[in-house]
């Protein structure tokens, strides 16, 4: 029958599928272990790895479905079309979790801090200036900010770098030149990985030269979650990158057809975006 | 496991493909199981956080303590309001925005159909922990549903459950809202421009925009919040610098927003509905447009009425003041276009009418109640009293709920294929409306005398009313098993509807046979 064949004209509608329900599964698995490990209750720990696994299964299995058909020629361009709204619409979403812990870091430091230091506090809180950077008028132990111009002035250099790689490693999909994008998608990761090496590195030497913490006061908070979030959101853009690679390897993409090395650009500049406004906002001023 | 079908797709068969049993729903990549699933599961944890209230409306009954601990009364007001607001009155338009949407604009389905099976199976999962949640030591969280700092800090296990719970409703509602706004920019049917199609995909259009940009801001807060607890962070404590009242900053950001989340889908449907039973077109189409969009955007820049009490300085007070009664323009606009629109009409009034005419009248008190208390100096007085209580139930219960069930009535012919019985939806309508009224108006003068909310035990003088209260919940809640009754009898026979059973109703919906084939609109209709 000639119909089985794909209709291109016909916008693409799966059929059912079990990976969501799977996802369903781990993610109930991983947040009752979290609540169990967190509360050190049972083996929380191993029910998380669990649901891990099974997300990890869920997400192979479903983006292989999705891979398949897109290489299947069954996505036309108004699927296309949905897949950029839809990437648009999540980084936007990515950017409004960041918008709440930058919000969190200027209501502290702009009053939340200075208003713990006005006369009316003075009786809870003798002597606290309210100068930033602060740990709150409790914390009574000494901590070294972290410096600008050292790691994180290289950092910059090094994900702004990523930034222009893999924009580079783009023109050479569009050229038709196999060997521009293998190399730009290369040296992105390999930036990409430097960088969170150097990211790791300073996360040791805050722990243990600068007695920076999680748990120092409201700096170590900030800076902390502002730069986790920040560098779990640049691994798991690596994580793209690399599968986007291995895709490219394998012969994936065309110049006129490769959203999903589009979409993983889109989200490695965002993740940029997001560190040039730590830089700014939580190692420089 | 999706090779075995994947000679299906595409083949213009107009037949109903699908498993058999218990994973049809599982597995479905289909608009319409997924929002009946989506309508199915929000009527369930309807009826959960109704049970909910009634404990709390049964102890409230009379002064004094009778059948619950202060405990567990706290446990099932924060229950009842996280359910129902995102287990029962959000889902429920999620469902309606999955059924009709694709039908309003000529698409084969959701723009992403294996997501939507997703957002929809994360529900339980969430619904799961929260109910869960009341097992633990400690109990279910105490807080309000507001969450708010630092008892959030101090509270056990059931308050982390909670947190997850709320990050998984997030993830649900951030996917679907994706999948509604890429369906409606994307796949409407050509020649279908945006300022042509039904003002109930512009309202979800909007909403889906509130909710993906506020719903990472709640996963934000209550991540703070589980940091602080478990971690050693200091977000909200301020002996580490940080500020309880942060948390109400970054709640309300997302918790005003939620409102109009709540209530502009709401808007759609009484738009869809007025004009059908009025027999014109809705008044001031591109007005009603031009007020949903303000309404959405003003809704980011007046979250600190909800804070007027924490202290702030007056002139942050006035500002908030100024820009929450700035919201009554579009919303004025909204009404006086519905009143418009019925203005010299050949009006009927069926059950879904008789639901959004309801609508039209105690949404207005709830806006209001809402004015009255957006004046900083009035707010001071009753804040945190019942007065609050009656005001957002009667936007939430008389605003979304009716409009939800006028909703159903209007929706459920395309549905099912056959018509309710009108005779039983308007008892359901008229015992909903008097019920309501009995147990909500008086709330309105508890608060004013100067009942607080969120406490299990009340002064003498407060007695009367409070009983009046009781016994209209339990009537209304009852009430809600006629509902119950006529939408299973509906699913079971009744007459047999045309393919448009509505002879004032406009729109593509309506040109496909009642009930709705599996699949519609496989090819794009062309609009005349």
């Amino acid at each position: 029958m000639a119909s089985t064949a794909h209709q291109p004209d016909r916008y693409f509608v799966p059929d059912p599928s079990s990976w969501p329900i799977f996802g369903s599964i781990a993610l109930l698995l991983m947040t009752s272990g979290a609540v169990l490990w967190m509360n050190k209750l049972g083996s929380g720990a191993y029910v998380l790895l669990a649901g891990v696994a099974v997300l990890v299964l869920m997400l192979f299995g479903w983006f292989g479905s999705v891979i398949r058909e897109s290489v299947g020629g069954r996505y036309n361009k108004r699927v296309d079309l949905s897949f950029r709204l839809g990437m648009g619409w999540f980084i936007f979403s990515e950017v409004m979790f960041f918008a709440a812990f930058f919000g969190a870091l200027f209501y502290v430091r702009v009053l939340a801090v200075p208003d713990l230091a006005t006369p009316d506090n003075q009786v809870l809180y003798p002597g606290f200036s309210g100068q930033w950077p602060s740990a709150g008028p409790g914390f009574k132990e000494m901590f070294t900010p972290m410096a600008a111009w050292g790691i994180p002035a290289i950092n910059t250099l090094l994900l702004l770098s990523s930034g222009a790689t893999v924009t580079w490693a783009h023109w050479g999909l569009l050229k038709d030149n196999r060997g521009q994008l293998k190399v730009g998608l290369a040296l992105t990761i390999l930036l990409g990985v430097l960088f969170i090496s150097l990211q790791a590195y300073e996360y040791a030497h805050a722990y243990q030269e600068l007695n920076l913490k999680l748990t120092t006061g409201i700096y170590g908070t900030t800076f902390f979650m502002l730069t986790g979030f920040h560098g779990l959101h640049v691994t798991l853009g690596a994580i793209m990158l690399i599968v986007i690679l291995m895709r490219v390897l394998a012969g994936h993409f065309r110049s006129e057809h490769h959203f999903g090395f589009e979409a993983v650009a889109w989200y490695w500049h965002f993740v940029d975006v997001v560190w040039l406004c730590l830089f700014i906002f939580v190692y420089w001023l | 496991m999706e090779a075995a079908h994947a000679h299906e797709s595409g083949t213009g068969h107009e037949h109903a493909h699908h498993r058999a049993g218990i994973m049809r729903w599982v597995t479905t990549t289909n608009h319409k199981d997924i929002g009946t699933m989506y309508l199915w599961f929000s009527f369930v944890m309807f009826m959960v956080g109704g049970v909910m209230a009634l404990i709390v409306r049964a102890e409230l009954f009379q002064p004094g303590l009778q059948y619950v601990q202060p405990e567990f009364f706290n446990q099932m007001i924060t229950l009842h309001g996280l359910i129902m607001v995102f287990g029962a009155i959000m889902p429920a338009f999620v469902g309606f925005a999955n059924w009709m949407i694709p039908l309003m604009i000529g698409a084969p389905d959701m723009a992403f159909a294996r997501m939507n099976n997703w957002s929809f199976w994360l529900l339980p999962v969430a619904a799961i922990l929260l109910i869960a949640s009341m097992f633990v030591t400690g109990g279910a969280a105490g807080t309000g549903w507001t969450l708010y700092a630092p008892l959030s800090i101090q509270m056990g296990i059931g308050m982390d459950l909670t947190i997850f719970a709320v990050h998984i409703l997030g993830m649900s509602s951030i996917m679907g809202s994706i999948n509604i706004a890429t369906t409606i920019l994307n796949l409407r049917a050509p020649g279908m421009t945006l300022m042509k199609m039904p003002m109930f995909c512009w309202t979800w259009l909007i909403t889906a925009f509130l909710l993906i940009a506020t719903m990472p801001v709640l996963a934000g807060a209550v991540t703070m919040t589980l940091t602080d607890r478990h971690f050693g962070t200091s977000f909200f404590n301020a002996a580490g610098g940080g500020d309880p009242v942060l948390f109400q900053h970054i709640f309300w950001f997302f918790g005003h927003p939620e409102v109009y989340i709540i209530a502009l889908p709401a808007f759609g449907v009484v738009s869809q509905v007025i004009p059908a039973y009025a027999r014109k077109p809705l008044f001031g189409y591109a007005s009603m447009v031009y007020a949903t969009a303000s309404i959405a955007i003003i809704s980011f820049f007046v979250w600190a009425h909800h804070m007027y009490v924490v202290g702030m300085p007056v002139a942050g007070q006035i500002y908030f003041m100024y820009a929450t009664v700035l919201i009554a323009v579009p919303t004025a606009v909204k009404v006086f276009n519905w009143v418009a629109t019925m203005w010299r009409g050949a009006l009927t009034f069926e059950t879904p009418m008789l639901f959004c005419v309801g609508f039209l009248f105690l949404f207005t008190v709830g806006g209001f109640t809402g004015l009255i208390l957006a004046m900083t100096a009035v707010d001071v007085q009753v804040q945190d009293t019942y007065y609050v209580v009656a005001h957002f139930h009667y936007v939430m219960v008389a605003g979304a709920l009716f409009s939800a069930f006028g909703a159903v009535y209007f929706w459920i012919p395309k549905w099912t294929g056959h018509l309710y019985d009108e005779r039983l939806g308007k008892l359901h309508f008229w015992l909903s409306f008097i019920s309501f009224n009995v147990t909500f108006f008086p709330q309105h003068f508890l608060g004013l005398a100067g009942m607080p909310r969120r406490i299990p035990d009340y002064a003498l003088q407060f007695a009367d009313w409070n009983a009046v209260s009781s016994a209209g919940a339990f009537v209304f809640g009852f009430s809600q098993l006629l509902f119950l009754y006529v939408v299973l009898k509906t699913i079971r026979g009744g007459e047999k509807a045309e393919a448009r059973p509505w002879d004032g109703a406009q729109g593509l919906e309506w040109t496909v046979p009642s009930p709705a084939p599996y699949h519609t609109f496989q090819e794009a209709p062309t609009l005349r």
